[in-house]
């Protein structure tokens, strides 16, 4: 007879089991979320958040940062990228809201006190970082963020499939409408942006010749250029040419690595596995110009980190902000070119990266350095939410361009008059 | 002889409970009792459900931006934001004749199941788990298949597979919304996800039917199959299918996490939840607009339940047998 079934577990027995249980549970959970193993650290707990990067070794490299710190125990949450926005701002309402956490340098984070300001951490060094970066994080000549990758935003194109068809690479809005026509072949569409397009957005309103929001703070994207543009993308969507459904967003390559498009707008950061992927049967170009007044453009995004100016422990997260991102500069220079390629924004560090200097990493180099445009401060989620609508509107769904754009100019109007009064 | 003996019958031991006094305090209390069991949920109900929905309520007089402590009181200035705002009224719109088309689908889908399993002889444990587990899978895994795998809009997607053999053109399902497949994917999906739990409830129905009464409707004349489903089943199951309409109306307009996923951020096929997330929550941090659109969702949820209640006569069901 098994000793379980001689015992008398009656309801007050299972009761204290439980209750004990619970209280075992809850005691381990103090001693758990330090993410350093060794209970090490000066006591000072710090949480992190980052996105979940696409490419191996990243989260790895995080942590391997976080624990080679010694004045703080940090620790990392990794967030599935779709749902990293929404965690993070709802998160940062509450008291368990990240002491640090990477985003995009965005004014009503400043205005609404959630970022500290860094301007004392970053002065020393501001002279080494590009001027652009600093520049984009400055609101009345303070510093919200560091930056800590340039993500320069392109076209990448397979050269023998443009060969094959007799196709060159695209400086036009309108050859690029002709080359995805050529290239479309049974299995191969010509071109991949996105199944929603949208990351494409920013780079039509700098190819058409404007700008998101001018000097003042006043909408600068609806122009007769821009309107231009979304005709020109209605009619790329409906031509059969466009990759559309794929299983990968554009920031995954694997669309362009598969063969399923011979076009793709991606990021450089997949440099690395699309050169594994395809050897040198690759290259790069910036969005084409839209019309006659317009410019080549190429977004360059990045990450930044930012202090939550309401968590418990600000200034030991901004010590380590300035110990990981500012001092620890082969760390920085890893996280940089070690997994996808990103341009390091320290200027002394990227002139050592190696792995930048040479072939289509150096043209993306060139592209960002010649084509680059940096995020404005000033436009907002809530804007880019509203020009994403124009995007679903009129060019997937055959709005009148004036019309959509109008419907945004409210949206945008509306925020700007919140923030700017 | 016989005799007659009269056997001492003990008498029955008086029962414990006669002898023992009654127990002193709350723990013979059946009021003790009911908040000892219902108190741990209510407290959880007023701590997750009630204080958010107030608060909300509070917040959506406020302009609440980026914050949920808000002090700028704007009154109805909110309200008029998001009731003037066609894309939210649009997405009530929309998902009204989404609600009757999806709820009535269901309602026939999942009895319909329910009466094939139920006159199952054999293997109807199987074929119940086999309708009823979809109900255990999460509306964002079943999405994300649905979307990269089912109905992706590439060559190897299964629909486009099949279709190929037909010698047709492959179909973006989710990114072009002329013609708007994206409503096959998102119905298919649902009856999928929510039609064995519903069916479930049928079948409980079904079997607490008596069988005198087909046996009596036998006698009288009635065919089996149509007529005695007609007018017998049915209205057997009136209650019921007030409660699963009931509950499919609420879900209709609850949805979110299949929206969400599989159509992304597209200006069409929003449910209200995705659209007050985009206008007003999330990313936008606009708390005071979002709690709005959240009241006036209540609200219209409210109406229309009541509506659907009196209209088939919710709680009338005892009375109607």
């Amino acid at each position: 007879m098994s000793a379980l079934s001689n015992s008398n577990w009656d309801r007050r027995n299972v009761l204290r089991a439980a209750m004990g249980l619970a209280a075992a549970g809850g005691l381990a959970a103090c001693g758990g979320n330090n993410g350093r193993g060794g209970g090490s650290g000066s006591g000072t707990n710090l949480t992190q958040y980052f996105h979940a990067y696409g490419e191996a070794g990243t989260e790895q490299a995080i942590k391997k940062y976080a624990k080679a710190y010694d004045k703080a125990n940090v620790t990392t949450q990794w967030i599935t990228s779709a749902d990293f926005e929404s965690k993070l701002f709802a998160t940062l309402l509450t008291d368990n809201a990240p002491d640090l956490f990477e985003f995009h340098p965005q004014i009503q984070m400043v205005k609404s006190g959630q970022v500290a300001d860094l301007t004392d951490i970053l002065n020393p060094v501001k002279d080494d970082f590009n001027p652009a970066d600093i520049q984009s994080h400055t609101v009345d000549g303070k510093i919200y963020g560091v930056r800590m990758i340039d993500d320069p935003q392109f076209f990448f194109y397979r050269k023998s499939m443009l060969e094959k068809a007799g196709v060159d690479v695209p400086t036009t809005l309108d050859e690029l409408m002709e080359a995805a026509a050529k290239l479309t072949t049974g299995k191969v569409k010509g071109l991949y942006v996105g199944n929603d397009l949208h990351s494409v957005n920013d780079t039509l309103i700098w190819s058409a010749g404007a700008q998101h929001l001018n000097e003042k703070n006043e909408i600068a994207y609806h122009t007769d250029g821009v309107v231009e543009g979304l005709k020109k993308m209605r009619k790329l969507f409906t031509s059969g040419d466009l990759l559309l459904g794929a299983p990968t967003e554009s920031w995954d390559p694997s669309s362009f690595n598969q063969g399923l498009c011979a076009i793709q707008f991606c990021g450089m950061w997949a440099m690395p596995a699309i050169q594994d992927a395809l050897g040198d049967d690759w290259g790069v170009f910036p969005f084409p110009k839209v019309t006659d007044s317009g410019k080549q453009s190429v977004y360059n995004g990045g990450w930044s980190m930012f202090v939550n100016a309401k968590g418990k422990n600000v200034e030991a997260a901004k010590e380590y902000v300035k110990w990981l991102w500012i001092d620890q500069k082969e760390y920085q220079e890893e996280w940089a070119t070690s997994f996808g390629f990103h341009i390091p924004p320290r200027t002394s560090i990227a002139e050592k990266a190696t792995k930048l200097k040479s072939g289509n990493a150096a043209e993306g180099v060139r592209l960002f350095n010649e084509f680059g445009h940096f995020d404005n401060i000033g436009w907002t989620q809530a804007m880019r939410t509203a020009f994403e609508d124009v995007f679903a509107n009129c060019v997937r769904k055959n709005m009148n361009p004036e019309a959509a754009l109008d419907k945004c100019d409210a949206a945008v109007n509306r925020e700007l008059k919140k923030l700017f009064g | 002889m016989s005799t007659t003996k009269t056997r001492d019958v003990a008498r029955p031991a008086p029962a414990k409970a006669s002898s023992a006094k009654p127990r002193r305090g709350l723990r013979g209390s059946p009021t003790f009792n009911f908040w000892l069991f219902t108190g741990p949920f209510l407290i959880g109900l007023a701590i997750f459900v009630y204080a958010p929905i107030l608060w909300s309520l509070w917040l959506s007089f406020f302009e609440a931006r980026f914050t949920v402590t808000p002090d700028k009181f704007v009154g109805f200035e909110n309200y008029k934001y998001m009731l003037t705002n066609d894309d939210f009224v649009g997405s009530l719109g929309t998902f009204t004749l989404f609600a009757a088309f999806i709820v009535p689908t269901t309602w026939a889908l999942s009895l319909g199941l329910a009466l094939l399993v139920n006159r199952l002889r054999f293997m109807r444990a199987f074929f119940r788990s086999v309708f009823f587990l979809p109900t255990a899978c999460s509306y964002v895994a079943a999405s994300l298949i649905w979307k990269m795998s089912i109905f992706s809009g590439v060559r190897f997607g299964l629909m486009n597979t099949i279709l190929s053999w037909f010698g047709i053109e492959n179909i973006a399902w989710l990114a072009d919304p002329n013609p708007p497949w994206y409503w096959l994917v998102i119905v298919t999906a649902r009856l999928w996800l929510q039609a064995g739990f519903y069916m479930i409830l049928f079948i409980a129905a079904l079997q607490n039917i008596p069988g005198e009464l087909y046996e009596a409707a036998a006698i009288d004349g009635a065919k089996p199959g149509w007529q005695t489903f007609w007018y017998i089943t049915l209205p057997q199951l009136r209650a019921t299918s007030t409660a699963v309409i009931l509950l499919l109306l609420v879900a209709a307009y609850q949805a979110f996490d299949e929206f969400f996923n599989l159509l992304s951020k597209t200006t069409w096929g929003r449910p209200p939840l995705v659209e007050l997330y985009y206008k007003a929550l999330g990313e936008s941090q606009d708390y005071g607009s979002g709690s709005a659109g959240a009241v006036i969702l209540t609200v219209l949820i409210c109406a229309v339940t009541l509506l659907q209640g009196k209209f088939m006569g919710f709680g009338r069901g005892e009375e109607s047998k």
